[in-house]
Parts: C-alpha cells; sequence; structure tokens
C-alpha cells in the first residue's frame, strides 16, 4: 500500500493522534505511564471502553446510534447478580441469559427504528431510560438495595467463567478481549460481502436496497451486537469486582460514539472503521490515565476529551474531503 | 420480432394524482426506446413500474410475453431489468469496486466463512470499465472522486456486466457536459448493438434524436404516442414535448426579430443551436 493510500483512511487522523499522546505522556510522565503497570492500566480502560467502540463504530458506519449500550452494562450486571445470589443459578446459566436478554434487546431496538422509521437516536435514548429505570426498579424490588456484592465465590470451577476473568500472560482479559473484537470485527468490515452491506446500509440504505442488500438485516443484527457486547463488558466488570451495580455503565455510550468519532466514523453513516474505533479507545485510555501520572488534575479528563473530540471531528471532516478530492 | 416489454393500459395514482393515465408501451431487444416528456410528465414513475419500486395501479405489464407482478427493484433486476436511477443510486464513499458489485459480492470461502473476493472483483470493474473505454488509475478509490459521466459508465458497465436484458436510463446526460453526454450517448449505442433494450430517458430531443430508434411522448401522464424515427422528425418531437404552444410563441417572437434585426435572429439561433447540440 503507497502512502498516499494511507493518508486518506478514515482512521490514519487516529493513528497519527494516539502516536503524538503517546509521545507527550512519555515526555512530561515518563516514569509512571511508561511503567508496566501504568501501561496496562491505560490498555485496561481503553479496553472497557474499546470492547463497547467497535461495534459500536460498525453500527454507526451503518447509519444508525446504540445508546442504550450503557444502561445494558447495568442490566445485565444485575441480572448476573441477582440470577446467582437470589435465585441461586449456576453462573454459566446467568451469563448465558444475560446474553439472550441482551440479544433480545437489541433486536427490539433495531426492529423499532426500522418499522418506525424514526431516528435511532430517539429509539435508543427511550432504551436507555427504560433498561435503567427497570434495572433500578426491579433490583429494589428484590433486593432492597441498589448492589450486590460477593460474586467472586460463585466463579470457582465454572466452567465459562475463564472467559471472562483473570489475567492471560498477564494481561487482564479485558484487553484480549478488546483487541481480539477489534481485529475480528474489523476484518469482518473490510473483507466479508456483510462488512460491504455495512457501509451500503449506511451510505444510502434506499439505493442498498435497490440492488438488493438485505439493510433491515443488517442493521438489526448490529443492534443485537451492541447490545451483547455492553452484556460481555458488563461480564467482565461483575467477575472482576465481584459486584454488580444499578448504575454502571452510565455515559459509556457516549464514549464509545467519541471512540468512534475520534476513528474517524462519520456521524451520518456510510464511513468509518472498526480499526478506528478501536485507535479512539485507545486515545481515551491513555489520555485518562495519562493525566494520573502529570501534574494536571484528573478533573481536567473531560475538558480535554471534549476538546479533543472536537479536534477529531474537524480533522477527520478535512482528510475525507481530501480523501474524495484526490484522484 | 417480440417485444421484451409490453405495458398495456397501465396507470398510476399517488393518491389523489394521476401521475400515469392509460400508458401503453413496448421495448424491444437492440432498440433505444426514448422517453420523452416536460417536468412532472410521469417519466420517472413509468421506469419505476417497469423496475418494480413501485406497483401499477391498473394495467398489465408483460415481461418476454408473461405477465409480472414485481415486488421488489431485486426482483427486477434478477429478471434482467436493470435501472440506473436519476439521483443515479451509487455510494459515493464507497469504492468503485465495492459498488460495483453491491449486492451480487462475489465470494471465496475460507473454512465456513464466506469472504468478500476483492482481488476478483478489482480485476472484473477495471476489465468492464476498460471495455467500454474507461481508465480508472484505480477501482478502491471513492464513487465520489469520478465524474458524472464516470459514474454513470461505471452504472452501465455494471449493468451490462451482470446480464442485463434492459437497460433502464433516468436522463443520465441531464447533468453533464457537452462531451460528457456524448460519451454517455455511447455507451447507450454500444448497449444496443450487444442486443439489450435501452429505455432512455432525457429532457432534451437533440440527445434523444442523436441515438433513439424509438420515440414515447408523455405530457402529464399521458401519452401522446410512439413514433419511429422514420415517422417523425426532431421538430415534431420538440413541438409535443413543449405542448406545441409555447415553442409557436418562441417561433414567432424570432421571427419578429429577425424581421427587425436579422444579424441579431441568426446569432440567437446560433447560440441556442450551439446550447442544445
Ligand atoms: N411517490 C410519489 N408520491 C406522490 N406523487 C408522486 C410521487 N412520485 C411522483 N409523483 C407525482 O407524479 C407526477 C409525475 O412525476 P415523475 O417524477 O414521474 O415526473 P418526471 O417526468 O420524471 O419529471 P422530471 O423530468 O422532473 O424527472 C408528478 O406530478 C409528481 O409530483
Ligand atoms: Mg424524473
Amino acid at each position: 500500500m503507497n502512502f498516499k493510500k494511507l493518508l486518506t483512511r478514515p482512521e490514519f487522523g487516529a493513528f497519527v493522534a494516539a502516536v503524538g499522546i503517546f509521545v507527550f505522556f512519555a515526555a512530561v510522565a515518563g516514569e509512571g505511564f511508561l511503567s508496566i503497570s501504568g501501561t496496562i492500566n491505560y490498555l485496561e480502560v481503553a479496553a472497557q471502553v474499546g470492547i463497547l467502540a467497535v461495534s459500536v463504530s460498525l453500527l454507526m458506519i451503518a447509519g444508525e446510534f446504540d445508546l442504550s449500550v450503557g444502561s445494558m452494562i447495568g442490566a445485565s450486571g444485575m441480572i448476573i447478580a441477582l440470577a446467582v445470589t437470589q435465585f441461586d443459578w449456576p453462573l454459566w446459566l446467568a451469563i448465558i441469559v444475560a446474553f439472550l436478554f441482551s440479544l433480545v434487546v437489541g433486536y427490539v431496538n433495531g426492529w423499532l427504528v426500522i418499522k418506525t422509521r424514526l431516528p435511532s437516536f430517539i429509539i435508543t435514548l427511550a432504551s436507555m431510560f427504560l433498561l435503567r429505570g427497570l434495572t433500578i426498579g426491579f433490583t429494589l424490588l428484590i433486593t432492597n438495595v441498589t448492589r450486590a456484592s460477593g460474586l467472586g465465590t460463585y466463579t470457582e470451577g465454572d466452567f465459562l467463567a475463564p472467559l471472562f476473568l483473570g489475567r492471560p500472560l498477564g494481561l487482564p482479559i479485558s484487553i484480549w478481549w478488546w483487541i481480539g473484537l477489534s481485529l475480528i470485527l474489523g476484518w469482518m468490515l473490510f473483507r466479508t460481502p456483510f462488512g460491504n452491506w455495512v457501509f451500503a446500509a449506511g451510505g444510502d440504505a434506499l439505493a442498498a436496497r435497490n440492488v438488493g442488500v438485505p439493510v433491515a438485516r443488517v442493521k438489526i443484527s448490529l443492534f443485537m451486537l451492541t447490545a451483547a457486547s455492553a452484556t460481555l463488558l458488563a461480564i467482565i466488570q461483575v467477575l472482576d469486582t465481584g459486584s454488580a451495580d444499578v448504575l454502571r455503565g452510565e455515559q459509556k455510550e457516549l464514549e464509545a460514539i467519541a471512540s468512534a468519532v475520534i476513528g474517524g466514523c462519520l456521524l451520518s453513516g456510510g464511513y468509518g472503521s472498526v480499526y478506528g474505533a478501536a485507535i479512539g479507545a485507545l486515545i481515551l485510555g491513555m489520555v485518562q490515565e495519562g493525566i494520573v501520572f502529570t501534574r494536571i488534575s484528573t478533573d481536567w479528563f473531560r475538558a480535554v476529551l471534549g476538546g479533543m473530540l472536537l479536534a477529531a471531528v474537524l480533522l477527520n471532516n478535512y482528510l475525507r474531503h481530501r480523501a474524495l478530492r484526490s484522484r | 420480432m417480440d417485444p421484451i416489454i409490453k405495458l398495456e393500459g397501465i396507470s398510476k395514482q399517488f393518491g389523489k394524482v394521476n401521475a400515469l393515465e392509460d400508458i401503453s408501451f413496448q421495448l424491444f431487444p437492440g432498440e433505444v426506446h426514448c422517453l420523452l416528456g416536460d417536468n412532472g410528465a410521469g417519466k420517472s414513475t413509468l421506469i419505476k413500474i417497469l423496475s418494480g419500486v413501485h406497483r401499477p395501479s391498473r394495467g398489465e405489464f408483460l415481461f418476454e410475453g408473461k405477465p409480472v407482478h414485481l415486488d421488489s427493484p431485486r426482483q427486477a433486476l434478477d429478471m434482467g431489468i436493470a435501472t440506473v436511477f436519476q439521483d443515479l443510486a451509487m455510494l459515493s464513499l464507497m469504492s468503485i469496486t465495492r459498488n460495483f458489485f453491491l449486492g451480487r459480492e462475489p465470494k471465496k470461502r475460507l473454512g465456513p466463512v464466506q469472504l468478500f473476493d476483492a482481488t476478483y472483483a478489482a480485476r472484473i470493474t477495471e476489465e468492464e470499465l476498460r471495455k467500454i473505454g474507461i481508465k480508472i488509475r484505480d477501482a478502491d478509490q471513492p464513487v465520489g472522486t469520478l465524474s458524472g459521466g464516470e459514474r454513470q459508465a461505471v452504472a452501465i458497465a455494471r449493468a451490462v456486466y451482470f446480464g442485463a436484458k434492459v437497460l433502464i436510463l433516468d436522463e443520465p446526460t441531464s447533468a453533464l457536459g457537452v462531451k460528457e453526454a456524448a460519451v454517455v450517448l455511447k455507451y447507450i449505442v454500444q448497449s444496443k448493438l450487444k442486443g439489450i433494450g435501452v429505455i432512455f430517458i432525457t429532457h432534451n430531443v437533440h440527445h434523444a434524436w442523436a441515438v433513439g430508434d424509438t420515440f414515447t411522448v408523455l405530457n402529464r401522464g399521458r401519452s401522446y404516442g410512439t413514433f419511429k424515427r422514420e415517422e417523425t422528425h426532431r421538430e415534431n418531437l420538440l413541438q409535443m414535448m413543449a405542448g406545441g404552444e409555447e415553442l409557436d410563441e418562441l417561433a414567432v417572437e424570432l421571427d419578429l426579430i429577425s424581421k427587425r434585426d436579422p444579424g441579431q435572429a441568426g446569432e440567437i439561433e446560433h447560440r441556442m443551436a450551439k446550447e442544445l447540440e
């Protein structure tokens, strides 16, 4: 691949930014930031956003939003916690049920978006509130508290738990999932017919339908994917901390969208990159953890994030226009 | 020879709007059939019926002699009716190759997974475009980098490659400059010579006259009739398209000017001819 082609890839801007930010923190906070524990720290934060961001980016390329993934994290976590602690289910069964639940929620989100033709922003905003409210309501109804803890003991001997727990080769499992999902989904986007349909569904749904692309099926399956990735993250968190909280995952949907946008996804759909979203998550992780090692107070993180997002949108817009002009 | 497409007594209502009324229409293999008419005449509506986007309210639609009821554009496409819609229906941020094969991706297997065969797709795309005389530096570049004429070319090449028997083009030349329009007209003739029946929609009588074998003129949803090239001439078509009167008026005005100022009239006529040609 020649250099000019590299320049026009959607994730190019994010890649350059990631290198720049790494160099910046290495220079101002080298000792802590570059240490092994520092590296694992920011990679783990990045992984938690990244697991969501890579599937959210696919959905955005297909032209839709999912604002309900944050609430889905809280809901899945509580489903597992309650099933195990209150109803004595084996952990593996709780995990499977949580995944099934997320697939149903994703399906309903997608189905409503297709049937009502309302913007997915509105539909999933509604499901964001609904899911969060129902999670809080049912949890209080069953337990009288909004937290469940002491889940750590249930992982022993469970055959599914090792998939979501521990530190293979010294790295937290979330990092492995983040890398694995990025590679698989990124590969799917560029190398399979389904990936082609994702671009087409977001670029011009009507034109895509006219040549026989099953647009509804593509979109609905991506809503199911984003919901399932939220559940995946919830499981990892629950097993790692041994606890679940009804408020867990709040604002994660926005961080995931921010990562996807920093990674080159177009808000209007039809353009973007899974790898870009993964790099966007890496940037978020590096900034959030990097600030800790500097003398800057971490309270500034959101301001930095906001500024970066704005800069990313402007940069990516510029690069995309260049890509369309280059002949 | 039997017509490949035959419409009889086709009408289409949108609520209270009669977009088409009692239209009869035939298309033969290897024929360029021009569909003419002013804005809102019903041209796009007619071809949307042919391409499976709309269902007719009344009337009969025969394809290769058999009645058909199309439920989707994909169904029409699979039968061999390929349409290049007015809004072009290309995804400008997607590569030429991906656009070319959208909905019909060539596949190769990797174990249980079906992969998009990108190398094969790129090769065919470049080959097919070369056949109609377009040299693309890189089939991976986004369609948005192509000119309007090149996009039409890609759309036409795609239809031909996938074995269209009928090629419908909705105003393919309207947004193009003179040279590019001429190139698109050339593609129309190339397709016709392959035995494809072409339906060519245009506002521009001169473009129609350059390539057409048969002409159907629509006006406010009704047909003025179908004319063979031998049976009519260009001015006749112009007259019908404009509904007659306006053009007569224009002629009178020109006549008046020429009496007052022969030089200026000549110049106007020259300019119009250049504009239209
Ligand atoms: N989907 C629709 N709903 C309601 N009315 C429609 C619809 N499509 C077309 N019409 C109406 O039907 C009539 C014919 O429209 P059509 O688009 O077929 O004209 P046209 O000949 O293609 O015009 P143009 O040259 O501007 O493309 C117009 O009055 C138009 O407003
Ligand atoms: Mg039209």
